[in-house]
């Protein structure tokens, strides 16, 4: 195995975990301040690339597009929020789950009979070749674009969090929202807040990976479980924890599915390693979230102390 | 209460009851099922539309009976596929059943067809098990064997002088009967084998393998989106310079240059049917589609042509009396007529035998990309499986 | 009046398919068929769900395995449901065991959490049985027999005979769960939903109790799954994928939670409705929106979020309402 190959697959595992950062992060603050299992918020994505992909024909620019995106995606996020999932905060676990179950299939349709199954986004014509990182090592221009974009957002996310008053407010809701309330914050305006910019950091996510992945109807479901695996990893609530979850993740699932086949093949056919190996990658993600579940269950960096 | 509750369900089920009437038979019902959402809609979408061409054209019949067409969408999953097979051949009676891009998809449903001896008409799945030992006299083909285009690519790879080849394929059965196909008339070495998920989109691991393997030849068959996808990804990872990318027809059709444009220029692929066969059908329908459809067909929509032509066929000679099963099934599979690609032959499992062609990728007189046919690498070729067939 | 009620309902069960064989409509008894199957699977999560207040979202792995379990028996030769049908229960039932063992040391989203995720490692193992189909799914030749000379009368290709069988299995679950929630064992079990603290102080095994219930459900999930793959004669991985999970878990929120038959209204009131905005045109929707029939998860979606806002009691809370005036 080369050290090309192992460098090219480590930059593709960074590009997944980052964009899986941003679902995390919006997930991970929904779930840790308002308590909220949100199954939804893959929809958000969803309708985020929709978006995305419909601006971007309607504008002609892809950085217009993506750009418009992430406004209409959070405004579409704070009436979700403010019309239907404002009166789950006080309910229990299982009827969030069921309700925001029932509203991926509303929302599904929706945009089914809205666009239709599936929406064109291709990358920037600019974008389309690779550029020479190391010699011997042309990567994916659009992949660094991706790279780029989320190491921006998870660095805006830091300085947001840490360095401004609506961070302070964000993480003491998210350690202790009694005593957040009890200080006086308008929680009612900062759940509404927060569960836009979530829905903020979705169209970044679910813009950026159109072009590669297809935009169309139930392309939520699958990454939204991805997300919920990493908060559990990362601990709920922690957005230092969904970053680490997420390369973690992101590593795991893209090393797993690039070397577990090859090993395998080693030792039986091609056509059995390839099957057994990408499942048995998948599996691993799942495996070390329940062993985190077992042994560590707030997770690795627990937001509430 | 209770009262109201129980006679509430005695007259639900009246009220189903009341609503059908027996079924006619001055008509032919069809049942079609496609993949007409999701990233490969864009291959069902092609079927259906050629197989409605066929019927506009012949004033909304075939075979004389007026066309009760009941289009359904598979969404891609097998089992959504076999409910609406069950609910078109149990609850609708249809008379034939089609349309089915995927092989996967219609293996979980033709049963349905085949235990209420309904024919299924196959415009492009067509699984070697079928051909071979499972083979099924109510299974009927008008597209190609799924090895054989595959089978024409790698004896075109190796006439071509490609000294090691990279396969990819999706894990399921269609994907195993194409690497099965090319290494049967390849005598190249084969640098690795790899299955991906079916429906997976994003190629980066499997590409910076290939980056790492170098070889000579790159065959992929990735059917609809995936291939979209891949070639995309391929190109943007730069390996397009360095290895020649082919694949099977289908591959590189209409429906996969519309999104991906003029990075597939220069692309070999191998097919029974392309846009310039000079034949009276195909030109008719060529030229029928654009002006319908605005856009060029993809073999797909040729093979549903060639699907409703041999329905029309064998209608016409039972002059319209389609009750009796029996005689639908030997009409179908003693039909003759000429088809998209010149005289349509049934083999003895009722798949075809028929000619591929080698295409290439090019620019037509308009300046629109198009495959363009170049050599004839099979004449009147079968496939590998009909000596497994006990059928005559 | 409680028992006559029941009573009215089986045997409007047993005339149902000759009622719709007279009028030759027999596609609806395999619709009702497959009705009754997702009754007795929906029934099994409400044991754990409803009765244990046990939230798993993972059951559809149960009733997927117990699918797998029994569709390997008739691939490799070995057709008679008397051996299928009980190796899927217990395939399950070991399933849950070992699944169980270790998710119920976890509590409230942490258990979702991880049922989830065992749910999804079985999903991704049926994939890569690729001696089974994997993704593709498996198509069965034939359904499982049983035996014993009884063919020519007991045929169970026959629909209708079908129909019988799986109506008898799932009115012998119900008279089976029905006789463990009102024993000693399904009252601790209900006690530890309402108060588990409570229940430990007093001295309870509570960890014990919720297993056995939660290997129960799994092996009465696993029954449904190996008559689901005989309903369709075909198993793929996407029986297991959560949101079959998801789907289970509306039908007992819809049909009453902890409710005897909660299960079961749930798949009729589901599949039910599911069919209904399919297959049959309704005048006044069709003027609305034509194409409305391709969007029936709409209505499906609509139906589910207005009962857990309104009715979270479901079907049967309709029911108890009313008979308490």
């Amino acid at each position: 195995m080369s050290l090309i190959l192992i460098l090219e697959q480590s930059l593709n595992g960074l590009q997944f975990g980052l964009m899986l950062f941003l679902l995390a992060a919006g997930l991970t603050l929904v779930f840790g301040i308002m308590d909220m299992i949100n199954l939804a918020h893959g929809s958000l994505y969803m309708m985020g690339a929709f978006l995305a992909a419909t601006l971007v024909q309607a504008t002609g620019s892809f950085a217009l597009g993506v750009l418009l995106s992430i406004p209409a995606t959070a405004a579409v996020g704070m009436l979700l929020e403010v019309s239907v999932l404002r009166t789950l905060y006080a309910r229990d676990h299982l009827s969030q789950v069921l309700a925001t179950f029932a509203l991926i299939l509303i929302i599904n349709e929706l945009v089914r009979m809205i666009w239709g199954s599936d929406m064109p986004l291709s990358a920037p014509a600019a974008l389309a070749g690779p550029v020479q990182l190391l010699p011997g090592m042309p990567y994916s221009s659009y992949r660094l674009l991706i790279i780029g974009v989320g190491l921006a957002v998870a660095v805006l996310l830091y300085f947001v969090v840490a360095k401004t008053r609506i961070g302070m407010l964000v993480r003491a809701g998210a350690s202790n929202r009694e005593m957040a309330m009890a200080m006086g914050v308008d929680i009612r305006r900062l759940f509404t807040l927060v569960f836009g910019f979530g829905a903020a950091l979705c169209a970044i996510a679910g813009a950026m990976l159109g072009p590669i992945l297809a935009v169309q109807v139930g392309m939520g479901e699958n990454i939204l479980i991805l997300a919920f695996v990493v908060i559990v990893i990362g601990g709920i609530g922690s957005i230092r924890g969904a970053l680490v979850g997420s390369i973690l993740v992101g590593m795991v699932d893209t090393m797993g599915r690039a070397f577990i086949p090859a090993i395998l093949r080693e030792f039986i056919s091609p056509a059995f390693a390839g099957a057994i190996g990408p499942a048995l990658a998948s599996i691993l993600i799942y495996l070390i979230m329940a062993g985190v579940l077992v042994w560590r269950p707030q997770g690795l960096f627990p937001a509430r102390g | 209460m209770k009262r109201p509750f129980v006679a509430g369900l005695v007259a639900l089920s009246a009220g189903f009851a009341l609503a059908y009437p027996a079924v006619a038979a001055d008509k032919i019902k069809i049942g079609f099922i496609s993949t007409l959402s999701g990233p490969s809609a864009a291959l069902g979408v092609d079927i259906r539309d050629g197989f409605n061409l066929a019927i506009k054209l012949n004033g909304g019949k075939l075979g004389g009976l007026p066309v009760d067409l009941l289009v359904g969408d598979d969404q891609f999953k097998p089992e959504v596929g076999k409910q609406l097979a069950e609910k078109y051949v149990r609850l609708d009676k249809v008379d034939i059943l089609t349309g089915i891009v995927f092989s996967n998809i219609m293996l979980a449903a033709v049963p349905e067809a085949f235990n209420a001896k309904v024919p299924y008409v196959s415009p492009n799945a067509a699984p070697s098990p079928l051909a071979g030992k499972q083979c099924n006299p109510w299974f009927f083909v008008t597209s190609w064997p799924n090895d054989a285009y595959h089978e024409a690519a790698g004896k075109n790879a190796t006439d071509k002088g490609y000294k090691n080849a990279y396969l990819i394929a999706p894990n399921y059965q269609a994907g195993k009967d194409s690497l099965a196909g090319f290494k049967r008339f390849y005598k190249g070495k084969i640098v690795d084998e790899v299955y991906t998920k079916l429906g997976q989109l994003d190629y980066s691991a499997e590409l910076a393998q290939v980056r790492a393997a170098k070889p000579d030849a790159l065959y992929i068959f990735l059917p609809g989106g995936m291939g979209i996808n891949f070639i995309k990804q391929f190109v943007g990872a730069g390996l397009s310079k360095d290895i020649q990318l082919m694949t099977p027809g289908f591959g590189s059709d209409q429906d996969v240059i519309r999104p991906v444009g003029d990075a597939m220029l220069g692309l070999f692929d191998t097919a029974h049917w392309a846009l310039d066969l000079d034949n009276p059908v195909n030109k008719k329908f060529v030229a029928e589609f654009e002006k319908e459809y605005k856009r060029l067909p993809a073999m797909f929509a040729a093979q549903a042509y060639d699907a409703a032509l041999l329905i029309d066929t064998a209608v016409k000679g039972l002059k319209g009396k389609i009750e009796d099963k029996e005689a639908l099934r030997k009409a179908l599979k003693s039909a003759k007529f000429e088809s998209t690609h010149g005289p349509f032959k049934l083999n003895t499992n009722q798949y075809p035998i028929q000619n591929y062609y080698l295409r290439v990728v090019g620019k037509d007189a308009q300046g629109r990309i198009v495959n363009k046919t170049i050599a004839t690498v099979f004449k009147d070729h079968g496939d590998a499986y009909v000596q497994d067939c006990p059928m005559k | 009046m409680r028992r006559v009620l029941p009573l009215c309902v089986l045997l409007l069960a047993i005339a149902f398919p000759l009622a719709m064989q007279a009028i030759d409509q027999a596609y609806y008894v395999t619709m009702a068929s497959r009705i009754l199957i997702y009754g007795l699977a929906a029934t099994s999560l409400n044991l754990i769900l409803g009765y244990g207040g046990m939230i798993s979202f993972g059951h559809a792995a149960f009733v997927g395995a117990g699918a797998y379990a029994a569709s390997v028996m008739i691939v490799e030769g070995m057709t008679s449901a008397w051996i299928g049908w009980p190796l899927a229960m217990a395939v399950s039932a070991l399933l849950a065991l070992a699944i169980g063992a270790i998710s119920l040391r976890t509590r409230g989203v942490y258990f979702i959490m991880i049922t989830l995720a065992f749910a999804q490692m079985i999903y991704y193992l049926t994939v890569s049985m690729k001696a089974y189909g994997g993704d593709e799914g498996l198509t069965l030749t034939q359904r499982a027999t049983l035996g014993f000379g009884l063919d020519p009368h007991l045929d169970l290709r026959d629909d209708i005979t079908f129909y019988y069988v799986v109506l008898a299995i799932l009115t012998a679950a119900l008279f089976f769960v029905s006789r463990l929630v009102n024993a000693r064992f399904g009252r601790v079990l209900q006690a530890i939903r309402e108060n588990e603290p409570r229940m430990e102080a007093i001295g309870y095994p509570t960890l014990r109790y919720k297993l056995i219930a939660f290997v129960l459900a799994g092996a009465l999930g696993g029954l449904a799954g190996a008559l689901l793959a005989g309903q369709n004669n075909y198993v793929n991985p996407g029986m297991l994928h959560w949101t079959e999970s998801g789907k289970l878990m509306i039908m007992v929120i819809l049909g009453g939670v902890g409710h005897l038959y909660g299960g079961v209204f749930g798949a009729i009131g589901l599949l039910g409705l599911e069919e209904l905005l399919a297959n049959h045109k309704i005048a006044w929707l069709a003027a609305l929106y034509p194409n409305y029939q391709q969007h029936s998860l709409l209505g499906v979606g609509l139906a589910m979020l207005a009962v857990v806002l309104y009715a979270p009691q479901g079907i049967a809370g309709i029911f108890r309402r009313k008979n308490h005036g």
